[in-house]
């Protein structure tokens, strides 16, 4: 594992490849890199892709990819795709539309199956995303697919969250999902070259200004101002950006804008604010599986499964059930009660 | 959530020129409901793409669908790029429309299976599971 590290912090493919490997299957394995890893970590600035299926998603990644290879930044990308609930299974199918990055040594692409697993996405992409990061790409972008609780979990993983809305899908307010406004810092509309693509705009748009009056705080920051450049307090305008992916149209701009929010995010302190949220979030989601792990390893299987047939009953409640099993995870609080 | 759980990651994509991704679709489809993680390439991949993708995302096995009558040139040099990245080890199989004079050439380029088009989804499922766990 040790030689694994060392060539993963030389941004050696093969290795940061197996590394993510590793992680993505063994809790103990994810241990041992994120312990190793982590002071080298916090240098990247995670951008997440969101968006309805087919919206374009991949195809920005591609374009955006190689905007900031014009730049010279190195690029790591994670493109994530729902497992199948019944099979485990999953069909990943991102990398097609990214065929422009082959053969360029600065690039890296990931496939990742979503897996269910209990904190979601950010559980899934946290792994990958350090050791991206600690392999030294100052850029990592990762795609999602925009439904429920995973547009949410992406949001709260990276910096800056680009929502991708496509034009055809009905033009009014009532079509866009509900709270795009609190996960969004950038919103695109891709595909600008279809018609109704003004419409789309102007509809985002309309609803930014809506949110004006009652802007609403999202990780200690106003979400939506009226007008252009920075208000009083210096609050974050979320920028709406028309694209066509396929034809590389609207990507400088789009570049610019993710650029002025990263500006944004360090100059007014959001930065740390948002890593500190994160890492709460990931404390959390941490403490919970050790819990549960621990659970699993104090009380005997019968004396967890005697509970639930218990609970199923109505011979004992729910929160009976679970104070009894907590008094196995602390000592001290059962002692002191 | 427990240890050590390792689902198959199988890579499926098409060197070549031709232009005709149904059957490798078809098996895509088939492996991920068995329970697998495909990563699906697409159309017109060069070796060197496809041997880069096989190394980034750490697959256990590499499917080939070769309509154009290429494979032979494709095959060797898929094999070539998996032995200097130090990845001989990742099985390949390879589907599509492949004379049977040609089998006893690609075994000894070390492929590991060769689908016809008569070959079932079952049957290549099968073979390419037995494949990833004995690695
Ligand atoms: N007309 C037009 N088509 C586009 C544009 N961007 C992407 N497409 C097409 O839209 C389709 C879907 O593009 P993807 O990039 O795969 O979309 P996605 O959001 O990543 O899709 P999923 O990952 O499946 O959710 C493809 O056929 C693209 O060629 C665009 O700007 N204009
Ligand atoms: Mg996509």
């Amino acid at each position: 594992m040790d030689d694994l590290l060392l060539q993963v912090r030389q941004g050696r493919p093969r290795a940061i490849a197996r590394l993510i490997t590793l992680v993505e299957n063994s809790e103990t394995a994810a241990e041992t890199a994120v312990t190793a890893l982590y002071s080298a970590t916090g240098q990247a600035h995670i951008i997440g892709i969101t968006g309805p299926p087919g919206s374009g998603k991949s195809t920005l990644v591609n374009e955006l990819a190689k905007e900031f290879r014009r730049q010279d930044r190195r690029v790591a990308i994670i493109a994530v795709d729902p497992s199948s609930p019944f099979t485990g299974g999953a069909l990943l199918g991102d990398r097609v539309r990214m065929r422009d990055l082959a053969g360029d040594t600065g690039i890296f692409i990931r496939s990742m199956a979503s897996r269910g697993s209990l904190g979601g996405l950010a559980e899934a992409t946290a792994g990958a995303v350090k050791i991206l990061d600690a392999a030294g790409f100052p850029v990592i972008l990762v795609e999602t697919v925009g439904a429920g609780q995973a547009e949410v979990d992406i949001a709260n993983a990276a910096h800056t969250t680009l929502v991708i809305e496509a034009p055809g899908m009905g033009d009014d307010i009532q079509t866009f999902k509900a709270g795009i406004l609190e996960i969004a810092d950038i919103l695109v509309v891709n595909k600008a070259d279809r018609p109704g693509a003004d419409r789309t705009i102007q509809a985002l748009e309309l609803m930014l200004h809506m949110g004006e009056g009652s802007a609403t705080r999202h990780h200690g920051r106003l979400l939506s101002t009226p007008d252009n450049g920075p208000t009083a307090d210096g609050a974050w305008q979320i920028p709406v950006q028309a694209t066509t992916a396929t034809q590389g149209k609207g990507i400088p701009e789009l570049v610019v804008d993710i650029q002025r929010h990263y500006a944004y995010l360090q100059a007014s302190g959001v930065w740390l604010e948002r890593e500190k949220e994160r890492s709460r979030r990931e404390l959390e989601r941490l403490l919970q599986a050790r819990l549960l792990r621990q659970l699993q390893v104090t009380v005997a299987p019968d004396r967890r499964e005697a509970l639930v047939t218990a609970v199923a009953a109505r011979e004992m409640d729910p929160y009976t059930a679970v104070t009894e099993l907590f008094a196995h995870l602390s000592p001290s609080k059962q002692a002191g009660a | 959530m427990t240890e050590e759980q390792r689902t198959p990651r199988i890579l499926i994509g098409k060197p070549g020129l031709d232009g005709h991704d149904r059957g490798a679709k078809v098996v895509a489809r088939a492996l991920r409901d068995a329970g697998m993680e495909v990563i699906y390439t697409g159309l017109r991949q060069t070796p060197e793409m496809i041997v880069e993708a096989a190394l980034q995302e750490d697959v256990d096995a590499i499917g080939l669908s070769i309509l154009s009558g290429a494979h032979l040139p494709l095959t060797e040099r898929v094999m070539a790029l998996l032995r200097e990245n130090d990845m001989a080890d990742v099985p390949v199989f390879l589907g599509g429309i492949i004379p049977a004079d040609d089998l006893p050439a690609l075994e000894a380029l070390g492929v590991t299976g060769v689908f016809g088009p008569g070959a079932s989804t079952e049957e290549i499922v099968a073979l390419v599971r037995g494949a990833v766990e004995r690695g």
